[in-house]
Formats: C-alpha cells, sequence, structure tokens
C-alpha cells in the first residue's frame, strides 16, 4: 500500500490528501489556476464586493479623492471657479507651502494646536477612564450620571459655548468666585488662557462620548482579575493600574487617536467662544485659518497646503503615540 | 496576490464611481451670447429678514402677474455663516440663480475673478441706466476693468444709535447728547459707565471676521476723511492723519473699558448691555418696542453734523451670475425692481435706502410719515464704499487683524500698526 508522499512545503502551503481516494489533493495554486479569471478577479463569492462597494465608493468620493485633490492644489496654483471658465493652473512647487509657512498667522495657528493637544489629550484619556471607570462600578444614581456626562456631547456648540460665555466672561461666574485671583483680562481675552480654556472646554464636552468608548471596553475585562487581585491583597488603586488600565490599552489608543484627530480639526470653539481666534490670533486653530483663507478669500491653494501639513502632523503624532505604545 | 488584485479590482470600480458621480454632476457652462438675448423663466435669491422677504415675495408676485411667459422664482437665500459664502460655492457648482439681491461689495472682486458675474455692460443702455440712478456714487462700484458687475441696490448709511433711557440714567442730554466730537464721545462714555447706566457705553463685534472693521473703523474713517477710501490709486491710504485719529480714539475706549472686547452672545444693544451702536436704518425695525432710541452721526475730530458727514454705505448690490440662461429677462427683471416705484416699495417695506439720487426728495411723503428715517436718507448721498480691489477680503481680514491686535488688544502701538498694516496691504494690492 502506498500512500502519497506530501511535502512539508504542500502541507505548510495547505496541502491535505483527499478523503475520499487518498490521493493529494490539488494545491491551491494548481486550484487558482483551473478557475475562469473572473472568479481570480472578483474571488469566489463576487456578490461580497457589491455589498462593500457602497462604502468603498463612500470612502473614495467624501475622503480619498478630496484628499487626492487637495495634495493636488496645494502644488498648483488654484482657484475655485464658476463651471466652464478655464484659468490657468500651474504646477507652483512648493509656493503654496511657502506663503503658509510664512504667514505668522499659521505659524501661530499650529503652535496654538500643539498647545491646545497637550492639554486636551491627556486630560481627555485621564478623565474620561476614571470617570468611565467610577460609572462602571456599582454607585448611586449611575444611569443618571452616565446620561448626564453624555448631555454637552450631543448639545449643540453654539448653545454650550453661551454657557460658558456665561461662566468665563469678565463678570461670569469663574471670576466672581475666583475674586482677586482671576487672571485680568479674563480668560477667554486673556493671550496666556484664551487657548488653555478652550482645551478645557472642549474636554469637557467630548468627555460623555470616550467615557462611552471606555464603558464598552470595560465590560471586556474579566472580572476574574479583580477578584484575584482581590483575594491577592491590591487595593483599589493597584487593581486600576494593573488591570483595567491595561484591560483598556486598546480603547485608550482609539481614544487617543480621536481625540488627536478631533483636536486638530478645531474650529467651532475658537470660531464662537474667542470671536475667531482672539485674542491676537492666540486661539486661532489651524483649521480656522485654513477657513479663512480657502473659503472667505478664495485662496485654495494655499488652504489645501495648510490642510496637507495638518495631515502630516496628525499622522506623526499619532505614529509617534502608535510607537510609544508598542514599546 | 490574489488579495492585491482584488484590492486593484475594488479600488478601480470605486474610482469608476467616483468619476461616473463626477460626470454625471458635471455642469456646463451657459453659452453667454445667447443667454443674452434669451427670455424665460429665472430665479433670484433675496435677504432673509423678514422685510425684506415681505418686498422680494410682494415684487415677484406683481412681475409674475404682468409677465406670465418669464416666469420669476423667488427664495430667500440659503443660511450659513454668511451669503457669501453661499454664493461662492453656488457659483463654483453652477447653481446660483440668476439675480442675487445681498451681493456684498467686497466679494465682487472674488466673485468676479471666479467667472461667477454678468458685465451689466453687455445690455444695451446698462451704464447709463446705473449711473442714472445712482449718481456720483455708481463709480465707487465700477470695477478696475470698468464695467459694472454689481448694480448698486441700497445702502444702510452707518449712524450711532443711543439708548434714551441709559442716557437719560447717565444724567446725558437725550435730545442732543454730547457726541459729535472725539472728545465729547469718551467724555459722555465714561460718564455712561461711571454711573453704571450701562456696562460699556459702546459693543461692536469685537470678533476676527474680515467685514467687522467696516462699521468700527471705516464708518469714521470716511467721517474724519471726508469720504476717502481705504485704497486710493492702488495704495492703502488708511494710516494717514485721519486713520491714526479714529484709531486713537478707539484705542482710547478699549484701553478705558468703555467698550467690550470680549465675544458677546446676543444684541448688546437690545440687552442694555451697551448705551450705543454703530447701526444702519436697518435698526429702526429691529428695535422697534425694545429700545427707546437716538441718532446722530458718527463722530469725528471735530465734530459731525447730520447731513453733512461721509459714512460707511453697508450697500448690498444685486449682481447677476454666470449661470443665468435667460439673461434678457433677468435684466428686465433687474430693471423693473430698482424702479422709483420699486424702490419707494423697498423703502416703506424695509426702511433701507435705495442707492438713487435725492432719496430725500422722490420719496419726500414717506419722510414727512416716518421722520426717524430722515437721518439716515440725510447721508444716504454721502456713502463710502469698500474699494473695489482684486483680493478685498484678503485686504479687509489683514486690516482686521492688525487692529484686533493693536487697538482692541492692545499688544501694538496703534501708530507703527497702522503703517504696517498699511504697508502689508499694499503689497496685497500688488499681488496677482
Amino acid at each position: 500500500m502506498t500512500t502519497a508522499q506530501i511535502s512539508p512545503d504542500d502541507s505548510r502551503r495547505g496541502g491535505h490528501t483527499s478523503p475520499l481516494d487518498g490521493s493529494p489533493a490539488p494545491s491551491r495554486d494548481a486550484r487558482r489556476n483551473h478557475r475562469s479569471w473572473p472568479e481570480r478577479v472578483l474571488g469566489r463569492h463576487p456578490v461580497g464586493i457589491l455589498f462593500g462597494l457602497p462604502y468603498a465608493v463612500f470612502i473614495a468620493i467624501i475622503f480619498a479623492y478630496p484628499l487626492v485633490l487637495s495634495v493636488y492644489m496645494s502644488f498648483h496654483r488654484y482657484i475655485f471657479t464658476a463651471p466652464g471658465v478655464g484659468v490657468p493652473r500651474p504646477w507652483v512647487g512648493l509656493d503654496n507651502y511657502r506663503t503658509a509657512l510664512s504667514d505668522p498667522l499659521v505659524r501661530q495657528a499650529f503652535l496654538n494646536i500643539l498647545i491646545f493637544l497637550v492639554i486636551n489629550v491627556p486630560l481627555t484619556v485621564v478623565l474620561s477612564l476614571v470617570l468611565a471607570t467610577a460609572l462602571n462600578s456599582a454607585i448611586p444614581l449611575r444611569s443618571f450620571f452616565r446620561g448626564a456626562y453624555y448631555v454637552p456631547y450631543v448639545t449643540a456648540s453654539v448653545a454650550v459655548v453661551g454657557v460658558w460665555l456665561f461662566l468665563f466672561n469678565t463678570d461670569g461666574l469663574v471670576n466672581r468666585l475666583l475674586g482677586s485671583l482671576a487672571p485680568n483680562p479674563s480668560w477667554l481675552i486673556n493671550v496666556h488662557w484664551a487657548m488653555p480654556s478652550i482645551a478645557l472646554f472642549v474636554t469637557w464636552k467630548q468627555l460623555g462620548f470616550f467615557i462611552l468608548l471606555y464603558l464598552a471596553a470595560l465590560q471586556a475585562v474579566p472580572k476574574e482579575l479583580y477578584e484575584s487581585a482581590s483575594v491577592d491583597g491590591a487595593s483599589k488603586w493597584r487593581q486600576f493600574r494593573s488591570v483595567t488600565v491595561p484591560g483598556v490599552r486598546h480603547a485608550t489608543t482609539l481614544v487617543t487617536l480621536l481625540a488627536i484627530v478631533t483636536g486638530a480639526n478645531l474650529f467651532t470653539e475658537p470660531y464662537l467662544l474667542t470671536g475667531g481666534g482672539g485674542p491676537d490670533g492666540k486661539s486661532a486653530s489651524p483649521v480656522l485659518v485654513l477657513y479663512q483663507q480657502g473659503i472667505e478669500q478664495n485662496h485654495p491653494d494655499v488652504a489645501a497646503a495648510i490642510g496637507v501639513l495638518l495631515v502630516i502632523g496628525v499622522l506623526v503624532i499619532a505614529g509617534i503615540q502608535q510607537l510609544l505604545e508598542r514599546d | 496576490m490574489r488579495a492585491a488584485t482584488r484590492t486593484i479590482a475594488g479600488g478601480l470600480a470605486a474610482l469608476l464611481a467616483v468619476g461616473l458621480s463626477a460626470g454625471c454632476s458635471r455642469v456646463h457652462a451657459v453659452d453667454a451670447a445667447t443667454a443674452k438675448d434669451a427670455h424665460g423663466p429665472i430665479s433670484i435669491w433675496y435677504s432673509n429678514n423678514a422685510q425684506e422677504v415681505q418686498w422680494g415675495k410682494q415684487l415677484v408676485a406683481q412681475w409674475n402677474q404682468a409677465h406670465p411667459q418669464e416666469k420669476v422664482t423667488g427664495q430667500e437665500i440659503p443660511a450659513n455663516k454668511s451669503s457669501e459664502e453661499v454664493i461662492g460655492a453656488s457659483i463654483v457648482a453652477g447653481s446660483e440663480p440668476c439675480l442675487i439681491y445681498n451681493t456684498s461689495p467686497a466679494s465682487v472682486p472674488t466673485f468676479q475673478a471666479q467667472g461667477g458675474l454678468v458685465a451689466l455692460d453687455d445690455f444695451p443702455g446698462a451704464a447709463q441706466y446705473i449711473q442714472t440712478r445712482s449718481g456720483d456714487q455708481a463709480a465707487q462700484y465700477k470695477s478696475p476693468d470698468g464695467k459694472y458687475y454689481q448694480l448698486p441696490w441700497k445702502t444702510n448709511p452707518v449712524m450711532i444709535f443711543y439708548n434714551k433711557k441709559i442716557f437719560a440714567k447717565a444724567g446725558i442730554s437725550t435730545t442732543n447728547p454730547p457726541l459729535s466730537t472725539y472728545s465729547q464721545f469718551l467724555d459722555t462714555a465714561k460718564k455712561i459707565v461711571a454711573s453704571k447706566a450701562a456696562k460699556y457705553a459702546i459693543y461692536p463685534a469685537p470678533s476676527s471676521e474680515f467685514y467687522q472693521s467696516w462699521y468700527d473703523f471705516y464708518s469714521m474713517y470716511a467721517a474724519e476723511s471726508g469720504g476717502s477710501q481705504l485704497i486710493t490709486a492702488d495704495k492703502a491710504v488708511f494710516a494717514d492723519q485721519a486713520g491714526q485719529s479714529v484709531a486713537q480714539f478707539w484705542a482710547s475706549l478699549y484701553r478705558q473699558n468703555l467698550a467690550g472686547k470680549e465675544a458677546y452672545n446676543g444684541d448688546s444693544f437690545a440687552d442694555g448691555v451697551a448705551a450705543m451702536s454703530i447701526v444702519g436704518p436697518w435698526a429702526i425695525a429691529s428695535y422697534k418696542g425694545k429700545v427707546d432710541w437716538g441718532v446722530v452721526p458718527v463722530p469725528t475730530s471735530s465734530g459731525s453734523k447730520v447731513g453733512d458727514d461721509h459714512t460707511f454705505s453697508d450697500a448690498k448690490n444685486v449682481a447677476m451670475y454666470a449661470s443665468c440662461k435667460n439673461r434678457a429677462t433677468a435684466w428686465d427683471f433687474l430693471k423693473y425692481s430698482t424702479s422709483e416705484q420699486a424702490d419707494g416699495t423697498l423703502l416703506s417695506v424695509t426702511g433701507q435706502m435705495p442707492l438713487r439720487q435725492d432719496v430725500l426728495g422722490t420719496y419726500a411723503a414717506f419722510f414727512t410719515k416716518n421722520p426717524g428715517f430722515k437721518t439716515f436718507a440725510a447721508e444716504a448721498n454721502r456713502t463710502t464704499e469698500v474699494p473695489n480691489v482684486p483680493n478685498s477680503v484678503e485686504i479687509w481680514q489683514s486690516f482686521r487683524n492688525s487692529w484686533s491686535r493693536s487697538v482692541i488688544f492692545g499688544r501694538s502701538p496703534v501708530t507703527t500698526s497702522l503703517t504696517d498694516s498699511a504697508a502689508a496691504i499694499d503689497k496685497l494690492i500688488r499681488k496677482k
């Protein structure tokens, strides 16, 4: 009785014997060679592509095409025109980037957003994790607090900004409570405090969403780990450090990334809270400047350069964060 | 390999979809030569304030009754942060209507550069019609190529509204308040704040939008300089003595906390937070029943007088847009809507001044019946417009940034800030 010899290589690639006659089954390459070309291109279940296609088209139209177009615009002289109006759009190399970076307001805006991220991102991660942990345990009025933290997130920025203006203006509640300790000029018109105030505002407004992400992640942390830690005599703080934090690591990555991306896209808050990036541009964000240049002044080429720089900046920060996390 | 093939196939399919959707949505340009003489239905946009909507609906209904073959469809301009953004986006999309009765003169150079406007001079007798209707003021609305891409329609001469109740509380005359010169204005402002009759004397928006300086700076610069524009003969002129005086005046108000520096969520004048406001005649209807107001011209260093000073026009004009297929009808409707009769309706319904010669004399009956508007009408023939130059919005943004830094927040000396700003704007004028 002879047995078919299966080379280790075939085995590794999934080669196996036929269950009926014991003869070697055709290898994957052999099977592929016998398929028709539509099957080779579209796979054995082309209907899957149909299901996936709408989202692929959505991504292509809403994200990929504008991104590619903005990179194109950033290297050309470009203005928005009416249909059929032919204007030359010559290649200008890095001119738009030079124009953008030589504008003190643009440089200030990038510095501002860095200050914003340094305050907002760590604060968001820490507060949302701590609050989610608290809301995940058996505390009185748990459902109420869960809802309460989410309210600012779903409330229109315009309305919430009104409340903060009331709280943080010169005669606002915060300054009244602080008395002589209140900064002069007040928070939102103070060159040192305007951007940190916005960072605090955004942290508070978005906290509900990030708490929700952490709450979902906390459900996946096995209860047994806490029980074991407890049996081993670990304090609550130790359990938090050694069980909760590692247990929600992937959520932390997501929260950090989302906080960086949404923070880098800051627009509404400086537009409304500090009168369009005041005082003296100290709370202007790159997206606010981009809007002024691209939409108001019809310089979409320079605006595109600012946008590309912003994307690169976010990718670099996110990359560094990923590297640090991996280590 | 197979995965890569499939990814490429998916990518190609997506690209095909993008191409197809772009192809389907491509808008073809209107043939200008054919459109110029074409009659037929048109659409128009007007402003979304209640009075102008009423005026627009009334006018459209009247026209449609008389011209059933050339039906006009009117609608409010779609809501957005500003009308200019909506118009700019619709030009690019090729979806703008034939006429927009809310075209800001500052945006005309941009719309023109986009190829979004029709030169009205293309229609026989158009230039003459515009000049006869608006007189010498029409020249301010000519583009650098010598053509009219906008019909000067209505003006809102900017003046100072004051709250009589607050003035009375501060012990200031409510019939003849001392607000004519800068020193009088400052003294009055100090009295208001010191008496705690109001938190601030005046509260122009301290925000960074490019157009905010039209109200705080430009109205007073026009008055102080005798009607000079920001730019004359392709040169920024506002750093002159007149500009310096105006800037120093405002810097004093801010330095002494007589004017608010923070964003205000609401209407500071209606709420009684500020005793004065810089407004046009539209404010009469807006503050009716809310504030017992009085009105005076903007101050000058040597003293202002009703009917003797210049101010910022705050005009809104009508422009014809490139997507219009029936331009002959659009031009006919444009003339119809700016006739003496239609302008009279505009005045009586909205209280805004038609940008035509001798408004006071032409509509004497209206002003006898509504004396509150007389003061504004007296200023209407001496209004100064924003300069019609390329990069207009960028120029005003540059000015605003400099104004915020030096005048509002006191972070750089006013004198050098104005000269530096003028130098920066000179560069923008030359920028192609």
